[in-house]
Formats: C-alpha cells, structure tokens, sequence
C-alpha cells in the first residue's frame, strides 16, 4: 500500500454526554478534524463512519445519510462500516483503501456512538450482540462472560495473576489521568480492582470498560495532496484487518485472538516492520485480559508473558513500549463505534509530539481494535 | 428469540445434533451450513453427539443478562466433546466453588429462558458433572 498522511485529527470529550446528541457528537469531532488540517469542508471526497449499532441505542439506522446531512457534507458519498467494537478501525481501513484505489484524494473516517440514552440493560443486551446470539448470548452468556473464560483459560496455562490483570487497569487509569478527554480522572490502585464487585469471575467491575458516549475522526490525503495542507504529517504505513470465528468456543485457541495475529501480520508487512519496531501502541482493552492477549498476539512479549510484563513495567510509560497513553478503553472510554479511530487519533499526537503530560519517545507506534471477543481485529501503523 | 429462529435449530438444541463434512469428516457443533475446510455446499450430514465432555474454561455470571435474573449466579462454561467440537453452556448441579476446568461433564436437558410471563419456554441443552469414565 502507499503511505497516507494524517492530516487532521478531531476528538469529542469522552464520557456519559447528556447533552451531546449523537449528531453534535459527530459534528464536534469532525469540525476540530476540519480546523486541525486547516482546510475547507469541500475538499473531502468521501466519508466513512464506524458506529456499532445506532440501531438499537438512538434507533437511528442510516447512520451515512444523517451524518453527511448534519456536517453539511451533501453530496459526497458517506458509507457506515460496522464490526461491533471494531467499526472505528473498519472505518479508517476503508478510508486508506478509498484513498489507496485512486478514488479520492481526501477522505475522512470517524466513528461515533451514544451509548447513554437507553437504559444500562439494554447497553449490556446489544454489546451482547457482538458475540453469537444463537449459540453463545441466547444460553446466557454475556459479552464480559466471554473475556472471563479468556482470562480464567489464561490463568491456568500460564499462571497470569488476578493481581497482573488488575495492573492494567491501574496503569490505564493512571495515564488517563494526562489526557483532558478521558471520561475518568481517578487513580485507582490494585486493592481497588481486586476488592470491586465481581461482573464475571475472575473478572470485576474495574477489570471492565466503561459505557461512553463520544466521537472520533481523522482525516486521511494520500501523500501528494497532504502538502496542500501540512508540512510534516504523520502517516499510516501499514493496514491490516482480519476474521476469526464470532464464537469463542470454535477458536483453534481460548486465549490467543487469532485475528490479532493475522491483522498484525499483515500491517507489518505492509509497513515492513516488525513488532520491534513498535514504540508506544493503543490497544483495545475492553477488558483487562484483552490488553495481556493483545500485547501477546502483537508480538510485544512472547505467549503467556503478558501479565508478567505488566508487572514488570514494561507497558508503562517509559517502559519498552508503552501501552494505551491514552488511558485506553477502560478509563479514556469505549464509545465502542469511536474507539478505532480514537486510538488513532492518540497515537498521531504522541508522533507530533503533541501528547502534553502523556508524551513519550517515539517515531512509530501502532493501534489494535478488536470486534466482539476477537471475530474481527484491525490493526494500523503509524510513523513520523 | 422468535419462535421459527428457534424452531429451525431445535434438534440441535434438544438433541445436539451437529453436522459432519462428508468429505473431510470434521465435525461440527453448533452445526454448520458450509463445510469452512472444504468450502463445499451440501456435504454436510446430520451427525448426533454423545454429550460427553470436558470442562476447557468457565466463569461465574454475576451480572446476568435480561431473562436470567432468577439464576445467577451461574456457572457458564466452554465445553470440548469427546467427539473434538467446543460448546458454550450453561454447567448446572454443580457449586460455584466445585467447578474446575478439566471437570468432566455430561449433556442435560434443561429450560433455557422463556419470552415473557405467558410466552414460549424454550429447552435445550445444559451440561452437569459426570462421574470420570475408567
Ligand atoms: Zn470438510
């Protein structure tokens, strides 16, 4: 693939938005997007949109139409991808693949969800559809449920600790207590995650990302037009996204997601990287097991080492590669459909040394968002 | 769950029933349309499970979806037959405190949920631990 150049970079805050419509959500990430790049809303050729399901939660379908509409985008063309929690990176692939083929120049990709409107039941229920309905939620398995027989799998293989599990969410919290859009800034410590009501065990209430309303977007040039507009972007290098089986229980393996594996693979070869060469990475921790496995699956530590390497410091900031600065999905938020591109949005800012409090050292860094419990995984490189 | 989206799997779930590739053999449960290692439609064919197997992870639900109140807290496990395919279930009979992963297990049949207070009940299958086989 050709590089493509970051070009701007749009955030809303994250957390339980009140007064934040779906649509002024959208908006307000795409507008600072807009005004990062220092451009005009119609050199954009086309749109794509990660939301997991307006349809259940503001039951708005057509998600395309009304985002186009509401950012006064008409008559570009405007596409919603959706992979459950992976929409957002589905959408900033499709943009590269857009911009990639020729078709256009400019391209944004955002990602939106509002998660806060219904009622916590009805959260849980379609977070639930990400997993498989007829043989998997229908039984009376939930979307933690899932994570928890991967943790519980994890532990006795390996020997990963409750209390390694537990350091992931602290040192999440820790870091979002730097990032002025994270939806918490409370410090917790490892007494607190291990003392906090049991969802599905081993797992707790603070092993668990957050319900979270926000918006995301990123505008992406292919690198000749980028000029136009920024002397110094930041650019995605490398692009993979790949499939597993929606059902945990039909994996080769509980506690490898193999679409990590197979999305990694590909965006380092297209990068032509290596996990080595990661500096600072955003990966999906929707539960605290997710970020062991992740880090495991993106080649960072060997299998079964993840929880040790918590332990030791290593995904800490000033660490050998620091893990979710942004304070990650469990305490930047998981506004599931935003995330994707959220975790872009980070890492471009670490490259442009424009991080703040949170900034580290580096020139490469990579993001890893995961549908369901590992049906879909994408993964992005970014270099300076 | 509609009634025909029920309906449609009720061998399945009232006596696992899987499917096996004619061509390749494997076996599959839940079962499957397409055979993923042969991608060959059609050669698939009933193939009845014996309902034993082994306990590969489980969890506690603490926080049960809607419709599963009166249980929790459950035991909901992955299950790998004897036969090789993995199954989700609920593992019932036993204490949250007695449940290990290696645990031999055994199928049931047992009530799944209902929809609403005068609606369908629908059944299916659960698994409970079985005394080791020598
Ligand atoms: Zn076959």
């Amino acid at each position: 693939m050709n590089r493509v150049a970051v070009i701007g970079l749009g955030l809303t805050k994250f957390g339980e938005m009140w007064d934040s419509s779906f649509t002024r959500l959208f908006v307000e990430a795409g507008a600072a997007a807009v005004e990062d790049a220092g451009m005009d809303g119609k050199d954009i050729g086309a749109i794509y949109i990660g939301n997991m399901s307006g349809g259940r939660f503001i039951d708005q379908e057509h998600i395309s139409s009304l985002i186009a509409d509401r950012a006064g985008l008409n008559p570009i063309s405007s596409t919603r991808v959706e992979a459950a929690c992976a929409s957002g990176g589905l959408a900033v692939r499709q943009a590269i693949m857009a911009i990639n083929s020729g078709m256009h120049d400019i391209v944004v990709a955002g990602g939106v969800e509002k998660m806060t409107d219904v009622l916590t039941e009805k959260t849980t229920q379609t977070l639930a559809t990400a997993s498989d309905t007829e043989w998997e939620a229908f039984l009376g398995m939930t979307f933690p449920g899932l994570y928890a027989m991967m943790a519980r799998r994890h532990m006795y293989e390996y020997g990963t600790t409750r209390e390694q599990l537990a350091m992931v969410s602290v040192k999440n919290h820790r870091n979002a207590m730097d990032n002025p859009y994270a939806q918490y800034h409370t410090e917790i410590t490892v007494e607190q995650v291990i003392n906090s009501p049991l969802v599905a065990d081993p797992l707790r209430l603070l092993d668990c990302s957050p319900i979270t309303d926000g918006a995301a977007c990123v505008i992406l040039a292919s690198e000749k037009k980028a000029k136009d507009f920024v002397d110094n972007p930041v650019y995605i290098t490398g692009s993979g996204q790949a499939s597993s089986t929606i059902s945990l229980h039909s994996r080769e393996k509980i506690t490898t997601v193999d679409a990590t594996v197979n999305a990694a693979e590909e965006a380092y070869k297209r990068a032509k990287k290596d996990a080595k060469d990661i500096q600072v990475a955003e990966v999906h921790d929707a539960f605290t097991i997710g970020e062991i496995v992740a880090i495991e699956g993106l080649g960072f530590f060997e299998k079964g080492k993840g929880g040790i390497a918590t332990e030791e410091g290593l995904t800490e900031r000033g660490g050998k590669i620091p893990v979710n600065t942004s304070g990650g999905l469990k305490a930047k938020g998981h506004p599931v459909g935003a995330t994707g591109v959220a975790q872009v949005v980070e890492i471009a800012l670490q490259l442009r040394g424009e991080a703040g409090k949170r900034q580290v050292d580096a020139d490469i860094g990579l993001t890893h968002n995961v549908g369901g419990s590992g049906g879909t995984a994408v993964v992005h490189i970014l270099e300076k | 769950m509609s009634i025909p989206r029920f309906w449609r799997n009720i061998k399945s779930r009232y006596d696992l029933i899987g499917k096996q590739c004619k061509s390749c053999k494997s076996i599959y449960f839940p079962p499957r349309n397409f055979c993923p290692k042969c991608r060959r439609i059609g050669e698939l064919e009933d193939y009845k499970l014996k309902g034993k197997g082994e306990v590969v992870t489980y969890t506690i639900i603490r926080t049960p979806p809607d419709g599963f109140d009166m249980v929790s807290p459950y035991i909901m496990g992955i299950v790998e037959l004897e036969e090789g395919p993995m199954l989700t279930t609920q593992i019932v009979d036993a204490d949250v405190n007695e449940i290990y992963i290696g645990m031999p297990v055994e199928r049931v049949f047992r009530k799944i949920g209902e929809d609403g207070d005068a609606g369908l009940i629908y059944y299916g299958y659960k698994f409970r631990p079985a005394p080791k086989e020598e």
